[in-house]
């Protein structure tokens, strides 16, 4: 923990705390590494990144350089560069950090990116709750124009980039990256049917790569240290540093920067300060809202990165690791949970938006104690026949904590039943009837 | 407030969609609620002066498409209108240009575009996952039982209106609320946001 230097959050060391500063950046060592790519092939950083081992750090985890590879090149039609700044995944708070710390390592990373790709527009997504942290950026971005880093010929490499910040107006659906898509052009931000991919078809009908804002982030990294150094950070099947929010019933809530593969309960002990109260943990969601929950007792040994989290049965997501300690009420929590997928449904599919609010209204009766044990087989049942049948993730995000929970926690969702288990009085007779007594 | 929508009814009684909106429980969902874009009380105010257009115009050059500027100018016509009439969405329409019905759309979709005039401090109070466990409902409800507002209410007076709001980003500052679609108030206490509002004059 200790001999660990940040490279992301880089920030923290400097006198001010942060380097939104271009000249903090630029004594830091900043746009060095922008030199260091100019002077290499294009190709050659893409297979960089390939080599590095990096993957997307905004809930899908992708290998990016693979991403950037499936990028269509057709004749005649620009290339876009998205990323994702919208970060609405309960539990999610690391872009921010970066618009905060460092926003000028994630444009270096956005010129290093789109100059891989031969990409000469850039938009950055950043949901419209984040207006203080969009004013930062777009200070950043203006800074950067002037000094010469963004706009025609840069630093004399011949190279061109527009780089636009786009505010958003807070809708949790605009992070899927099609749903992005329809947000920046100018409609409602439902998600579209894949494929075609995004790489072949996407922002205004042109070819378009999505990244999340921690990820390009990382790419001035990758160049600037190599990437067999890279691969080396942290966990072999998921390297480099990461940023792991930790939020819920700790001492010292936070966003903390550590290799992947860091133990879920020393970022829980050692970094954030154990549970409040000195409590013991019940339950932990490691990769935001969406991600499976688990019990306190499977995370023994788990280490926050891709195959050791499959282990407990769970997923990394966004990295945002939610603690819930001895007297939390999981059917509240997920019900709370289920009324939130319920508003961010965007309407477009029915099994997502029937489905969200028979889930939330289930919910409701266990929370009055109004519901019976079938009604915990009634959650399941409609789970599983709304996973896999929407046009994009959010409905298995917003099934994952119900059906999890249940596998996990039943018995907390007994506690909530009335006893016995009862039929309407009529429907006895018809029972009796019907098994002959 | 004499603000009636198109089809005459009271503005009080306009909700935002999601009106199933649930305070200390979840109650049963009435589902997703129909739209009705609301007339400003002044039309004849709804225009954009020479510096606005040029403005929007400036929007619109940084996209390939022309209707990829809508956000932006719908959040420049709620900044300078206070909320977003039919009227002024017809006029960011006109304005960009492009179909009414398609701005409608957009405004419509988003949380963040108010459809109805909202308090003069607007509250949206974060009651997701990491602000729940740290008592975010606490401040909710004592906002909805001092003041008697629900959710996307405004109280008599029109100096305050209360939002209950999706993970604002700041899990680690939980519980936390955005004043007037700005400024972050973190690490909230009940005490904290008494305070807060009495700085402001509301306290009750």
């Amino acid at each position: 923990m200790t001999d660990y230097k940040p490279m992301i959050l880089k920030g923290y060391l400097s006198p001010k705390g942060h380097l939104r500063d271009i000249a903090d950046y630029e004594a830091h060592g900043g746009y060095q590494t922008l030199k260091k790519a100019f002077a290499m092939k294009p190709d050659d950083i893409v297979s960089e990144v390939k080599k590095s081992g990096l993957k997307g750090r905004g809930g899908a985890g992708f290998p990016t350089g693979l991403k950037w590879s499936f990028l269509a090149k057709p004749e005649g039609k620009p290339r876009y560069l998205l990323i994702n700044g919208d970060e609405s995944e309960p539990g999610t708070f690391k872009d921010r950090q970066i618009f905060e710390q460092n926003p000028h390592q994630l444009i270096e990373g956005a010129i290093i990116s789109s100059y891989a790709c031969g990409i000469n527009a850039c938009y950055l997504y950043i949901r419209g709750e984040y207006a203080k942290w969009i004013e930062m950026v777009e200070k950043a971005v203006d800074e950067a124009y002037a000094k010469g880093y963004l706009g025609e010929n840069i630093l004399g490499s011949g190279f061109n980039l527009k780089l636009v910040v786009h505010k958003g107006a807070g809708a949790y659906i605009c992070g899927e990256e099609t749903g992005l898509i329809s947000s920046i052009e100018g409609k409602r931000a439902y998600p579209r049917l894949k494929p075609p991919f995004p790489a072949v078809v996407g922002a205004w009908g042109c070819p378009t790569i999505i990244n999340n804002v921690e990820t390009i982030t990382n790419i001035p990294i990758i160049i600037d240290i190599g990437a067999e150094a890279y691969a080396k950070i942290g966990a072999p099947d998921h390297p480099g540093p990461m940023l792991f929010g930790i939020s819920g019933h700790v001492n010292k809530p936070g966003v903390y920067e550590a290799p992947s593969g860091t133990l879920i309960l020393d970022l829980i002990y050692k970094y954030a300060g154990g549970v409040r109260g000195g409590k013991k943990i019940k339950a932990i969601i490691p990769g935001g809202a969406s991600m499976p929950i688990i019990r306190a007792e499977a995370a023994e040994g788990i280490g926050m990165n891709a195959e050791s989290l499959k282990k407990a049965g769970t997923l990394i997501g966004t990295a945002g690791i939610i603690v819930m300690d001895e007297d939390t009420d999981i059917v509240e929590a997920i019900g709370r949970l289920a009324h939130f997928y319920h508003h961010e449904s965007c309407g477009q599919c029915t099994p997502c938006r029937e489905g969200t609010g028979w889930v939330e209204n289930i919910y409701g009766k266990f929370l009055r104690n109004e519901a019976e044990k079938r009604d915990i087989d009634l959650l399941l049942s409609i789970c599983s026949q709304v996973e896999g049948r929407t046009i994009c993730a959010l409905a298995d995000g917003a099934m994952w904590p119900v059906r999890h929970s249940i596998t996990r926690f039943r018995e907390e969702y007994e506690k909530h039943c009335k006893a016995p288990d009862s039929l309407p009085h009529e429907w006895k007779y018809v029972n009796k009837a019907a098994s002959g007594v | 407030m004499s603000v009636t929508n198109g089809n005459g009814h009271h503005n009080g009684k306009q909700q935002r969609f999601a009106e199933g909106s649930h305070g200390d429980s979840l109650e049963p969902s009435t589902g997703v609620q129909a739209f009705h874009a609301l007339h400003a009380e002044d039309p004849s105010k709804i225009f954009f002066t020479e510096a606005d257009k040029q403005k929007i115009a400036e929007f619109v050059s940084r996209y390939p498409a022309k209707e990829s500027a809508v956000m932006r100018a719908l959040w420049y016509a709620q900044e300078k209108f206070g909320w977003l009439s039919i009227e002024a969405m017809n006029l960011v329409a006109d304005t960009i240009p492009m179909p009414r019905a398609d701005v409608q759309g957009v405004a419509s979709f988003y949380t963040m575009y108010w459809k109805k005039p909202m308090g003069k401090t607007h509250l949206a109070i974060c009651t997701n996952i990491s602000c729940m466990l740290c008592g975010g409902y606490d401040l909710y409800n004592y906002i909805k039982k001092t003041y008697h507002i629900g959710n996307g209410d405004v109280t008599p007076d029109g100096l305050l209106s209360l939002e209950e709001a999706e993970c604002l980003g700041s899990c680690g500052t939980a519980p936390a609320m955005q004043v007037n679609n700005y400024e972050y108030v973190e690490n909230l206490t009940l005490d904290k946001l008494k305070a807060f509002l009495k700085e402001r004059g509301l306290e009750r």
